[in-house]
């Protein structure tokens, strides 16, 4: 099966800021796949290119087999979008919203269902400018999802959800992946991109500066783990034996002690210091 | 937590359904567009409230009949704010909406769904007729209740005030979505698209009879498609007497079709040369 996104060589400047210097990409079809960045990464630059938003400068997109620099009104049907900032339709309500844009695709699921995954039920009848931040962003995700797209894009798509939304969009984000649509979202929470992503890639400098699983991203699964407890620390390979050591020292239980692995964001944090010296 | 997709896997066709038709499309954003914009109510009063108080002003200040042609000021008014009432609704309002459209985003996300773009404009375009046609209404009640404005009995006037009026909104539309694209933001839309409007309005014969003003201004005038437009309407509204107030003693129906028709293929033209569906931020 083809690649939904292959990428090579892709460029994009706006005045003498180069946004985007020569990025690879290849994102199969049925997966998961996170932006990590810092702001101005180029993280919306990018993603706004592969969804036909903006020219490139240089390089080779293709997106669902399209070049997004062409788009026809058959590929944007199979495309799913949700912008990183959006505030229109302010006098619509909820459900007036999600219904009219239901009209613009040939297979779109029913409104209702998709106000329904998104958690906006009880103020479906509410004008969209009465929302709070987090229930506006939320209209954004059903509008994303209301096609029915083999290919969604989310910038940042919970900026502004309280925990339980976010536990919210996960399950949808699941259960879109569980019907093999290929979903490419950005994000600056990292349990996000652990909880949701098959693949993340960090862009650092308008470069991808690392690109795995998140479990295994930047030598994170074979990094040294860190003993902790209450009278020293120690960076080691094999953890266990030291507990074991620390426990016949101590006789039983050692005070205050913590065996961790570097987080995410620990690797995160290193991976994107590197390129700004 | 129970109502999410997880367990409702919706069906992907793998047999693509017809894509919806541009037209039921652009009636079903002319719908959209229309509760939206009654919904917004400073809109509304800015749109409908200022040719209604300034005939109502003018009416009473200006009341006395006009020498030789059984026509009053007033009744001049209501006429000339009908044309000014129609490209408010097209040129005015139209503009500014746009504007605010491609500022907040609403033409960014349009653009990203499989919506064919001429929808929008065919939104556009319903929502301006409406407008007008409600601002034509109540002018000519106004008018008819207060200033003793008779309604034309014959059909061939009603014909005359058919077209002017469809040419007149259409070229009004036109400038007003091409002068959408000027300026920077929504903040300074109402600026930028009104000052020129309010300019238009003194030379091209609303407030001011052309009687009274230097010739240049009247060749100004002339270019653009208000004072032909406001012209027609006196000709369907004030009748044979009133021809003679004319500068050329007549209404020059011909010229209005011709200016107006000209106006509408030159706006056009303009539309789609200079139409951005991105704000300025929008690389
Ligand atoms: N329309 C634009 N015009 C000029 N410069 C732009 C434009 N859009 C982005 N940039 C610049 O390009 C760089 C990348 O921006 P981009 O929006 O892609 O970053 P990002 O990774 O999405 O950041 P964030 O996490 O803040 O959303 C930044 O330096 C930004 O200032
Ligand atoms: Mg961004």
């Amino acid at each position: 099966m083809t690649n939904a996104i292959q990428v090579r060589g892709l460029t994009k400047r706006y005045g003498d800021v180069q946004a985007v210097k020569g990025i690879d990409l290849d994102i199969r079809r049925g997966e998961v796949f996170a932006f990590l960045g810092p702001n101005g990464a180029g993280k919306s630059t990018t993603v706004e290119i592969l969804e036909g938003y903006r020219k490139r400068d240089a390089g080779e997109v293709s997106v669902l087999g399209v070049d997004p620099g062409r788009p026809t009104r058959e590929w944007r049907s199979r495309i799913g979008i949700v912008l990183q900032t959006a505030n229109d339709a302010a006098e619509l309500s909820v459900r007036e919203t999600v219904r009219h844009f239901a009209g613009y695709y040939p297979n779109p699921r029913d409104p209702d269902e998709a106000i329904a995954a998104v958690g906006l039920t009880e103020s479906a009848n509410k004008r969209v400018r009465q929302l709070s931040g987090g229930q506006r962003r939320r209209v954004d995700v059903a509008l994303g999802v209301l096609g029915n797209p083999e290919l969604i894009f989310l910038d940042e798509p919970t900026t502004g959800f309280d925990p339980e939304a976010r536990r919210q969009f996960w399950e949808l984000i699941e259960g879109l992946a569980h019907t093999g649509s290929t979903i490419v979202l950005t994000t600056h929470y990292l349990d996000e991109a652990e909880a949701l992503a098959n693949r993340v890639a960090v862009i650092a400098g308008g470069q991808i500066v690392a690109e795995g699983e998140p479990a295994t991203l930047g030598g994170r699964a074979t990094a040294k783990a860190h003993v902790i407890w209450d009278e020293g620390s120690v960076e080691t390979d094999t953890p266990t034996k030291t507990v074991l050591e620390l426990s016949r020292r101590y006789d039983g239980e050692v005070p205050g002690l913590a065996v961790t692995r570097p987080t995410l964001e620990d690797i995160y944090l290193k991976l994107i210091e590197a390129p700004r010296d | 937590m129970t109502d999410t997709a997880t367990g409702t896997a919706p069906s992907r066709t793998t047999a693509t359904r017809a894509m919806p038709s541009a037209l039921k499309l652009g009636l079903s954003r002319g719908m959209v567009e229309t509760k939206m914009f009654f919904r917004e109510k400073d809109a509304v009063v800015f749109t409908f409230a200022f040719p209604i108080i300034l005939l109502m002003l003018f009416g009473s200040i200006f009341a006395g009949p006009l020498e030789g042609s059984g026509v009053t000021v007033s009744q001049l008014y209501t006429a000339g704010l009908i044309g000014a009432g129609v490209m408010g609704a097209g040129f005015q309002s139209l503009g500014i909406g746009i504007a605010g459209d491609r500022d907040d985003g609403t033409l960014k996300r349009l653009a990203g769904t499989p919506m064919p773009r001429s929808a929008y404009f065919i939104g556009k375009i319903i929502n301006v007729l409406v407008i007008a046609f409600l601002e034509v209404v109540i002018l000519l009640a106004i008018g008819v209740l207060m200033y003793d404005l008779d309604l034309p009995g014959q059909v061939s006037s009603w014909v005359t005030f058919a077209w002017v009026f469809v040419l007149g909104v259409t070229a009004a539309a036109l400038l007003g979505t091409a002068v959408s694209s000027l300026p920077r933001s929504a903040k300074s839309a109402a600026a930028v698209i009104s000052m020129p409007f309010v300019v238009l309005q003194f030379i091209s014969g609303v407030f001011i009879p052309f009687t009274q003003m230097p010739e240049w201004l009247i060749n100004i005038a002339s270019v653009f498609p208000l004072k032909w437009m406001c012209q027609g309407f006196r000709a369907v509204f004030l009748g044979d007497g009133g021809a003679m107030l004319e500068l050329t003693k007549s209404y020059e129906l011909d010229r209005v079709a011709l200016v107006l028709g000209a106006w509408v293929i030159g706006g056009l033209v303009l539309c789609l040369t200079t139409f951005r569906w991105k704000g300025r931020r929008d690389g």
